[in-house]
C-alpha cells in the first residue's frame, strides 16, 4: 500500500500555542550536548541580546512532533507507523527560538514521491510567535518502506 | 570577508561519546519514544544490527561545535541533513562519533558550514550544511 498521492497540498489545523519553557529548554540542550552557555544560563543568553535561554537549533522538531502526528493519524494518509524512516530533516529560521517563546505551528504536505515501492514524504512545518511573525519551518522527508 | 574565513578551513574536529543513557535522555528531552532507540529485543525484532541512536539526536549535536565557534558572531538561518547511515549504540562500549566542521562556502555576507559526521569509519550524515548570516 502506497502513500496517498492526494496528501499533497494538505494543510493540517494549527497547532499551539507551544509554551517554550525555560526547564525544557535546558534540558533539550543537555541531550543534545549543547554546551554554550546561552542554551542554560539566562545571564548568558540576555548578555548576548536574546531575552531568556536559547534554545539549539534542532529544538523546533518538539514542536514539529506534534504536527507530524495529525498528518500519520490521517486517515486516508495511508501510513504505516512502524514503516516510517526519516530520511532527511532542515530547519530555516527567521531567529533562534527562545524560552517564552508561544509557537503556532501549521503542517502542509508538499510533496509525495513512491520510489520503487518506497514512498516518500516530505511535509513542512511553518512556526510563528504570539505576535505572528515567523520563527523558523521545520521540512521534514519521511520514507514509508513499501512491503517486503 | 566574515570571520577572515576561507573555502576549506577546517574549523573543529570533536568526538561526542553517546551512551545508552544518551539515547534515554534524548528519547524524554524530545518526545521520541520509538523503543528502537532503547530496546535491544525491539531492535532486533524489526531487523535492526542494534539499538539506534535517533537522527535527530545526531543532527542536534553535530551543530554544536559550530555553535561554540561562532559565539555572538552570525545567525544560523539554514540547517539540513540527511540521514544515510545508522548508529549502533552498543551497550556496553556505546558509540564514539567524530564531527569535523569545516567552511563549504563563502559569500558576502554568509558562510556555508559543511559538517562530516562519520562513526566507525563511515559517513552517517549527507549533505549535512549550516548557513551562518552575518546581518
Amino acid at each position: 500500500m502506497t502513500v496517498n498521492p492526494e496528501l499533497v497540498g494538505r494543510a493540517f489545523p494549527p497547532v499551539g500555542p507551544y509554551l517554550v519553557g525555560r526547564e525544557k529548554v535546558r534540558e533539550f540542550s543537555r541531550a543534545v550536548f549543547a554546551t554554550n552557555p546561552i542554551f542554560t544560563d539566562v545571564v548568558a543568553a540576555r548578555a548576548e541580546g536574546f531575552a531568556d535561554v536559547v534554545a539549539p537549533p534542532t529544538f523546533p522538531v518538539v514542536v514539529q512532533e506534534h504536527t507530524l502526528n495529525q498528518l500519520l493519524s490521517e486517515p486516508d494518509a495511508n501510513i504505516d507507523f512502524s514503516r516510517v524512516v526519516h530520511g532527511d530533516q532542515r530547519f530555516h529560521y527567521s531567529r533562534p527560538v527562545v524560552a517564552g517563546d508561544e509557537l503556532t505551528a501549521t503542517l502542509e504536505v508538499t510533496s509525495v514521491k513512491t520510489l520503487g515501492g518506497h514512498s516518500m514524504v516530505t511535509s513542512e512545518s511553518v512556526m510563528t510567535d504570539a505576535t505572528g511573525a515567523h520563527v523558523v519551518t521545520a521540512i521534514s522527508t519521511l520514507v514509508v518502506r513499501g512491503d517486503g | 570577508m566574515p570571520l577572515g574565513l576561507s573555502v576549506g578551513d577546517s574549523i573543529d574536529t570533536t568526538t561526542v561519546h553517546l551512551d545508552r543513557v544518551s539515547l534515554v535522555r534524548y528519547a524524554g528531552a524530545s518526545g521520541d519514544f520509538n523503543p528502537i532507540h532503547f530496546r535491544d529485543d525491539v531492535a532486533a525484532a524489526v531487523g535492526l544490527p542494534g539499538v539506534l541512536a535517533h537522527g535527530m539526536l545526531t543532527m542536534g549535536f553535530a551543530v554544536q561545535p559550530l555553535m561554540n565557534y561562532l559565539g555572538a558572531r552570525g545567525r544560523l538561518a539554514d540547517y539540513g541533513v540527511r540521514f544515510t547511515r545508522p548508529i549502533v549504540v552498543d551497550p556496553d562500549s556505546g558509540a564514539d562519533v567524530t564531527i569535523e566542521t569545516k567552511v563549504g562556502a563563502v559569500m558576502d555576507d554568509a558562510i556555508r558550514f559543511d559538517l562530516t559526521v562519520t562513526f566507525n569509519g563511515e559517513t552517517v550524515l549527507g549533505k549535512a550544511q549550516a548557513q551562518v548570516v552575518f546581518d
